[in-house]
């Protein structure tokens, strides 16, 4: 809704949640969210709601990605209305339970903001993921982010794909927003990563506080890459992986792939070539977790959202 | 230089998948086993057993299922009564020693080569259990010479024969080939590439050995382990209270002198060596060793003469 200015007027972010082990062995936000748990002082700010929650304790414990099935897959609609029997897989009851204490998902009473704190084994720096090109609070925050690290620098992955987005753990909050960060192996905490995840949501929660105090943010551009396809490893009929992510793309998330560029190094030393028509952006690229999901890298397009003025509505 | 005279080695074992995430060795395993299929028993100039050490935990891409398999080789372990329910691993580990071994006996394979990942940034690092073991050695001294791509460094654990629980004590001679930094449950084709080299010249080696090469003996730059270091700690709930310092993580085989730091703490502090002897940390923050409590390994550089050597004609 615009006013004549064109400064769209937002409702205030109340209630803001912030989610560790959604992943059992992604390091950073476990360890952070424990700690803010002890002591919750660093995440404090003025009249907002924060919540450092573990999302998948038993995955947690155990330090696996997951239980029975990956809870970031598991907030389809299916499973969260699905009924409360026995032998439901750990991660579809806990995102039911999830879904209650933060949702539900789709409705008014549902959280503002879910950040959701990863790690990946690929080379994707500071990575923040959007699920919406419209979401302006987003947006505007996001922008405010990146302005904030430079010159360190923060990705912004759009995954607004029909097929490829996919229902996440934080979707069940109204402004859904990923942190991931990497290269970090599992189960390692790397005290770099650590802190820059720290700093993101540092400045995060202090956009959160300014815009809930009546700042208003003017409009803006924000460089997003956004989802355009998943590529498997070539594989045999058995669904063995054949070939390797090539040297020369091992690494190189975010960097310009173009037809005829190395793409897979086979067992045997061949070398597989990338073939589309144009240049894409790959990222998520050796990323451990994705094996299983047949997916070696993403490729994106560059693209730049525009976001109008933001404002808190007056109530 | 006097000249030892050695018997050939007649077989060799190239095991992967001890650990079932540390991907590279079970790849190279793979494609090893492609070629033989392929090409034939006369792939390789000599005879090599291909060894997929533990399938459970590779098929789960987990480092074990109920016990670690690469601490299953002691002489207890491997002569305890075993049940369907005693731990896969130890059933395994008595199975490959019917395989391999049998360990200590004349018959055991002559080399067994066990390849592993790590997520420290270690390079390659050829680990033995003795200081030793000439022929073991003279194959650490020669991919010394001929890997150039990344640091080819010696670490001598030295325990005691009869104490050792690890994979390659079962065989006659051994050692791991440890290769990162890798994350576990990726394979990367730098460190894959590394590996398979290191695979192929150790078996070039051997060849050469056995058809009657002079292998001159000399120095060889090694790292002895002393001990191991713990992550700080909440004295009460035992989680961790600090992360590797930026300026130790990936510096594996470094020079720590008193005053250098070691952790970070959550709450900003430098945690610092504070000890006067100059020693090397390795195996700097590896995955699997949080739950072993072990923030890095340290060791002392030494430097081991070893005799030039040829094999023994009959």
């Amino acid at each position: 809704m615009s006013s004549r200015t064109n400064i769209s007027c937002l409702q205030e972010a109340a209630r803001v949640a912030i989610f560790g082990g959604t992943h059992g062995n992604e390091m950073s936000g476990i360890t952070l969210v424990n700690m803010w748990i002890q002591n919750s002082a660093e995440i404090e700010r003025n009249g907002l709601l924060i919540k450092p929650f573990i999302s998948n304790p038993r995955a947690v414990e155990k330090c696996s990605r997951y239980i029975d099935t990956d809870l970031n897959r598991a907030f389809t609609p299916e499973n969260l209305s699905a009924p409360d029997v026995e032998g439901l897989p750990y991660e579809v009851q806990r995102a039911k339970e999830i879904n209650r204490m933060f949702g539900p998902k789709g409705s008014a009473d549902a959280y503002d903001v879910i950040f959701d704190l990863h790690n990946t084994t690929s080379n994707m720096g500071s990575t923040l993921i959007l699920e919406s090109s419209t979401d302006l609070f987003n947006l505007q925050m996001v922008h405010y982010i990146k302005k904030a690290m430079a010159p360190h620098t923060c990705s912004v992955l759009l995954n607004e794909h029909p097929q490829l987005k996919y229902s996440t753990t934080r979707s069940v909050a109204k402004h859904p927003v990923g942190l991931e960060v990497g290269p970090q192996p599992q189960g390692v905490l790397r005290s770099n990563v650590f802190e820059s995840m720290r700093t993101i949501l540092k400045h995060a929660l202090d956009f959160i506080e300014l815009f809930n105090s009546g700042v208003t943010f003017p409009p803006c551009t924000v460089d997003v890459f956004r989802v355009q396809e998943r590529m498997d490893y070539p594989r045999d009929t058995n669904g063995n992986i054949t070939a390797m992510v090539h040297p020369h793309l091992q690494d190189c998330d975010w960097e310009p792939l173009n037809r005829g560029d190395p793409m897979f190094l086979t067992f045997d030393g061949r070398t597989v070539l990338y073939e589309g028509a144009n240049t894409v952006y790959p990222t998520f690229i050796n990323e451990a977790a994705y094996y299983e999901k047949q997916q070696a890298f993403m490729t994106t397009g560059r693209e730049i959202l525009a976001a109008n003025a933001i404002r808190k509505a007056c109530k | 230089m006097a000249l030892l005279f050695l018997p050939a080695l007649a077989r060799m074992a190239v095991c992967g998948g001890t650990h079932g995430n540390e991907l590279s060795g079970v790849y190279v395993v793979q494609e090893m086993e492609r070629q033989r299929k392929e090409k034939g028993e006369g792939v390789w100039p000599i005879p090599v057993t291909t060894v997929l050490s533990n399938p459970r935990a590779v098929k789960e891409c987990r480092r074990y299922i109920d016990t670690d398999m690469n601490r299953c080789f002691s002489r207890d372990t491997l002569s305890s009564p075993v049940t369907d329910s005693s731990p896969y691993e130890v059933r395994r580990a008595q199975e490959l020693n019917n395989l391999l071994g049998l360990k200590g006996s004349t018959d055991s394979t002559d080399m067994i080569c066990d390849l592993h990942n790590t997520t420290s940034n270690m390079g390659l690092t050829l680990i033995l259990c003795t200081s030793s073991d000439w022929v073991t050695l003279h194959i650490c001294k020669y991919l010394q010479t001929k890997i150039t791509k990344v640091p080819v460094r010696v670490l001598v654990l030295d325990f005691p024969i009869s104490d050792a629980y690890n994979l390659e004590s079962v065989s006659k001679h051994g050692f791991t080939l440890e290769v990162g930094p890798q994350p576990h449950g990726v394979v990367r084709a730098d460190i894959y590439i590394i590996m398979k080299e290191a695979v192929d010249l150790t078996i070039d080696w051997i060849h050469k050995f056995n058809s009657g090469t002079v292998f001159e003996g000399g120095d060889v730059e090694a790292f002895k382990f002393i001990k191991s270091v713990d992550y700080p700690r909440d004295p009460e709930t035992r989680t961790l209270t600090a992360a590797i310092h930026p300026q130790l993580q990936d510096r594996d085989f470094c020079l720590l002198k008193r005053g250098d730091p070691l952790f970070f703490t959550f709450s900003g502090e430098t945690v610092k060596y504070e000890e006067e002897e100059t020693l090397h940390p390795f195996f700097i923050n590896e995955a699997a060793y949080y739950e072993k409590g072990i923030a890095f390994h340290l060791a002392k550089k030494l430097t081991l003469t070893i005799p030039t050597v040829q094999v023994q004609k009959d």
